[in-house]
């Protein structure tokens, strides 16, 4: 009894099907199960917000680590970060906020429809993302070069004998760490490379998708009303920037009084 | 049981819609490169099946070793490897996204009135990112299983192991990944994409359900992935924040882990509870009682549920005073399930109650679920949690709600909406048995345990003392028992694809926007966007849409 | 085609946002991360942490209001935020919760 409905359902489906190009008249970038297209910007846009919740707690794992050894082992963090450069650290601090400027100015760019602009705004943030990068590099260079990869090469030597490495000892004079508290300087750093690392991962992502904005940018892809792509890339990569400047201080500004 | 509500079409006359979703396309790629949710839906259940059928074999293995006191069957080792991937496949790869990947998949956008989930290509991703981590989980076993538990507990599976953690926390990794991806298309359709007059009020209970579960999967999943990273990173450099020989805690991992792994617990049965619902309410034809205690009760499940996590450590070295805070959390989180099994009760109480098959197992859920529940109670008392952990107490516990719960509710909501997924029923009487036969073995498979766990027999141990074995014996018969009711579904439900009775849109009459289209619906579900102008589990509607119809036509 | 649909229809992509004010909170940023800087070479006892993290927030909450433009999105985004920041602050909570008690004595 209720199958004749539902058989007339399947004929008038059928005869919509015969119809070819005879459906409503849309934007070609509005997706076909969506009823407008300020519904799909509103659908992407939260969708996307729910994803950058996905990564706070997935870097909240990290930070929650990063608390509980701090507690425990804070005068291994603080000569641990002594040996971080607070001039690269700042730096790329900098570099970073300056990047997330450009992009926000990249989004107005779309949203307002100046195409050279956008592509000017994005190669800055792109170029910012590598001298980001490149810094990182730099200091992870120097890590390695000092014996403060934890697991791969590691000696406990500057921490047990801070008069080793002159330079820093002049500005901090830190004592000797006792007992066990040198062997923990390792797991200061493995946090440190921990987190830095999946920090870098994601910077690389965003570069990525950015050279694939780029090359779509000069098209004029993103300038023609439909700038949704560039908006929510834009908040993935404000997210990145908000984990470093929480990153920074707690890695690099343990205490760098004397 | 001579009354029953299904209503079918004749049969001399009823054919299968020519244009379906499963008629729509053909080849192997229209499948696998698919946007609709309903095909993506198809693909996760042929591929959790699977995956259900290696987990329960590794099962019938750990109680074929438990049929006698001594590890005779095999080594201590290899009894290690068998249960940990037992526990691993089933949990990772079965329960967490049994009902939301399949069932979820397939209703939710029918049941807001859309066409589609708000992102399909990433609902894709989803499943091919399952179809890897259960590769690479195929892969741990092959190359020699991990012997850790499912819970991956440091330093054992960081420091003293030699076993494949590394592959196993990876294939882990990338099913939670499919998981996060599903939640999170849940809850933008949800938000956005409902219909004109689908109020939040007016959506299905499933809906809520799933709702609830998937904040759950968004916010505690990535938490297990990062734990996972930290696993697996000291493990290959011999470094980190688990192992108190490098001056990590194993408690941190601990925390971490759990944190996901409670919530874990609500992902897996939320989904049921909005099967039960759902099914409760068409077989005792009344609507839901206390629609909305049903609705906030699941929010409040995925709320608390977020804040209990260590009383899975109750004996593992945190202080008593956290002791005593997560426990108390425990005591309330208990609340909100309990009002929905009242809530279910006073659905049936004067309904017009019938006992088809999806009927069967939600009735079975209702007492096997309470029973779960109850002791889970007696758990989260710290004082007889000292008593009973890491017995076969806790053993009983789970699989009385995980089985007895969420898998009974999977097999209800399967043949509740076999129908609407396929155009066919299933066999009737046969699938009455199976359902009977189930409850029978799951009782006689688990309820020992609990005896056994009370008398103090360890768990994830291969050899007992001989006292207990009769018991062991008794739960073994069990699951035998259990293992005939579970393949006959298998069977059946593949009969009736080909020679089961035509079904017709609603042969429950059921209430519910997926009801009122052609089974298998269309590919984009609905001709036009339906209006939604009545409450949820409105019957009298319902009786209006039927004297409404046209009985035949010409 | 029905496109009067319940859930919310401000659409977010509508407010623009001056490039002013971009401007204005890129400074402010920078400003704070010079400030941050310079608080970690002053010895302020506990409150060094304290400090350091504040202006962390505050960096944060800018860069989320102006830059994310929370400030200008629908309710339901703020919600999201802050439901995210709740669960995050759960979990730091409740695991410390622990660590902090377990030196207290014998009960």
């Amino acid at each position: 009894m209720s199958d004749s409905t539902t058989i007339a359902g399947g004929e008038l489906a059928e005869a919509k099907e015969a119809m070819v190009g005879e459906h409503a008249a849309h934007p070609a970038y509005q997706r076909h199960h969506f009823e407008s297209v300020a519904q799909q910007f509103d659908a992407t846009n939260f969708a996307m917000w729910i994803f950058l919740l996905t990564e706070v707690m997935f870097f909240g794992g990290l930070f929650t680590s990063y608390l509980v050894m701090r507690n425990w082992y804070y005068s291994a963090f603080v000569e641990g970060s002594h040996h971080l450069s607070i001039f690269w650290g700042t730096t790329n601090t900098a570099v970073l906020i300056t990047s997330s400027f450009t992009m926000a100015m990249g989004v107005w760019c779309a949203q307002t429809r100046r195409k050279a602009a956008l592509v000017l705004c994005l190669s800055l943030t792109f170029f910012l993302g590598l001298v980001f990068l490149c810094i990182k590099g730099i200091e992870w260079h120097g890590e390695w070069v000092d014996q403060h990869v934890p697991g791969l090469r590691f000696s406990q030597a500057d921490f047990i004998n801070p008069a080793l490495d002159q330079d820093i000892y002049k500005e901090y004079h830190d004592r000797p760490l006792t007992g066990g508290m040198a062997s923990k300087t390792e797991e200061y750093f493995f946090l440190y490379f921990a987190m830095t690392g999946m920090h870098a991962l994601h910077m690389v992502v965003g570069i990525g998708i950015l050279v694939f904005m780029l090359f779509r940018a000069t098209k004029g892809a993103y300038t023609d009303g439909h700038f949704t792509f560039v908006e929510n890339f834009g908040l993935y990569w404000h997210f990145v920037d908000i984990i470093w400047i929480f990153l920074f201080p707690l890695l690099y500004l343990v205490s760098r009084h004397a | 049981m001579s009354a029953t509500i299904v209503s079918l079409p004749d049969q001399s006359t009823a054919r299968i819609p020519k244009l379906n979703f499963l008629s729509k396309e053909n080849g192997l790629l229209s499948w696998l490169l698919t946007s609709d949710h309903k095909r993506i839906a198809t693909l996760y259940l042929i591929s959790i099946t699977f995956f259900f059928f290696i987990g329960g074999a590794l099962a019938a293995l750990v109680r074929m070793e438990l049929l006698t006191p001594q590890s005779d069957l095999m080594a201590a080792d290899t009894y290690n490897k068998v249960f940990s991937m037992h526990g691993l496949i089933m949990v990772f790869f079965f329960l967490v996204p049994s009902i939301p990947a399949t069932l979820g998949n397939f209703l939710m956008p029918m049941m807001v009135g859309a066409k589609d989930l708000a992102l399909p290509k990433i609902n894709l991703l989803s499943w091919y990112l399952y179809v890897l981590g259960g590769c690479l989980m195929i892969y741990t076993m092959c190359a020699g299983g991990v012997d850790t538990g499912w819970t991956f507990t440091t330093p054992l599976s960081t420091h003293y192991l030699n076993t494949n953690v590394v592959p196993a926390v990876l294939a882990v990794f990338v099913a939670g990944f499919s998981s996060i991806l599903t939640g999170l298309n849940f809850i933008v359709t949800i938000h956005k994409m409902r219909c004109p007059g689908m109020t939040w009020f007016r959506l299905p209970l499933f809906v809520w359900s799933n709702y609830a579960a998937s904040i759950l999967m968004v916010l505690g999943t990535p938490v297990l992935a990062i734990t996972l990273v930290l696993v697996g990173l000291e493990r290959v450099v011999h470094i980190g924040v688990f192992d108190p020989a490098y001056g990590g805690d194993p408690l941190l991992f601990q925390h971490l882990f759990w944190f996901y792994s409670h919530p874990a617990v609500y992902i897996m049965i939320l989904p049921g509870f909005g099967v039960i619902s759902e099914v409760i309410s068409t077989f005792s034809r009344k609507r839901v009682f206390g629609y909305t205690a049903v609705a906030f009760s699941s929010v409040a499940i995925a709320v608390f549920g977020f804040f209990v996590w260590a009383h899975h450590m109750f004996v593992m070295g945190i202080s008593n005073y956290a002791a005593l805070v997560f426990s108390l959390l425990t005591m309330l989180v208990a609340v909100p399930s309990a009002i929905k099994i009242f809530n279910w009760s006073f659905t049936l109480y004067k309904g017009s109650i019938t006992f088809e098959t999806p009927m069967l197992y939600s009735l079975g859920f209702m007492g096997l679920f309470t029973i779960g529940g109850m002791t889970g109670v007696f758990l989260g008392s710290t004082g007889t949690d000292i008593h009973l952990t890491e017995t076969y107490f806790v053993v009983a516990h789970f699989h009385f709600v995980m089985v007895g719960g969420m898998l009974m509710a999977f097999l209800s909501g399967i043949h509740f909406w076999w129908p609407k997924w396929t155009g066919r029923m299933y066999p009737e009487k046969l699938s009455q048995f199976a359902a009977v036969t189930t409850y029978i073995g799951f009782n006689l498979t688990f309820f020992p345990q609990f005896i056994l766990g009370m008398l103090g027999m360890p768990r994830r141990y291969a050899a007992y003392p001989p006292e207990f074995q009769v018991l062991n014996v008794f739960s073994t018969a069990g699951a035998t028992v259990l293992g005939v009711g579970y393949l006959l579904p298998i069977l059946y439900l593949t009969w009736s694809l080909k020679y089961g009775e035509i079904a017709g849109s609603n042969p429950w009459q059921a209430t519910g926007l997926e009801w009122q289209v052609q089974s298998p619906p269309l590919t984009e579900n609905f001709p036009e966007i339906p209006i939604m102008d009545h409450e949820a589990y409105d019957y009298e509607w319902l009786e209006r849409q039927q004297a409404k119809e046209v009985a035949s036509v010409g | 085609m029905a496109d009067s649909h319940i859930s919310n229809v401000h659409s977010e992509g509508n407010h623009v946002v001056s490039p002013k004010l971009y401007l204005g909170i890129f400074i402010a940023l920078l400003c704070l991360t010079a400030l941050t800087t310079a608080a970690s070479y002053v010895e302020l006892y506990v409150f060094n942490v304290v400090v350091a993290l504040a202006i962390a927030v505050i960096k944060a909450s800018l860069v989320v209001l102006f830059f994310m433009h929370v400030k200008y999105s629908p309710k339901l985004t703020k919600l999201t935020v802050l439901s995210g920041l709740f669960i995050f602050l759960g979990l730091m909570t409740l695991t410390l919760a622990d660590y902090i008690s377990r030196a207290w004595g014998r009960w």
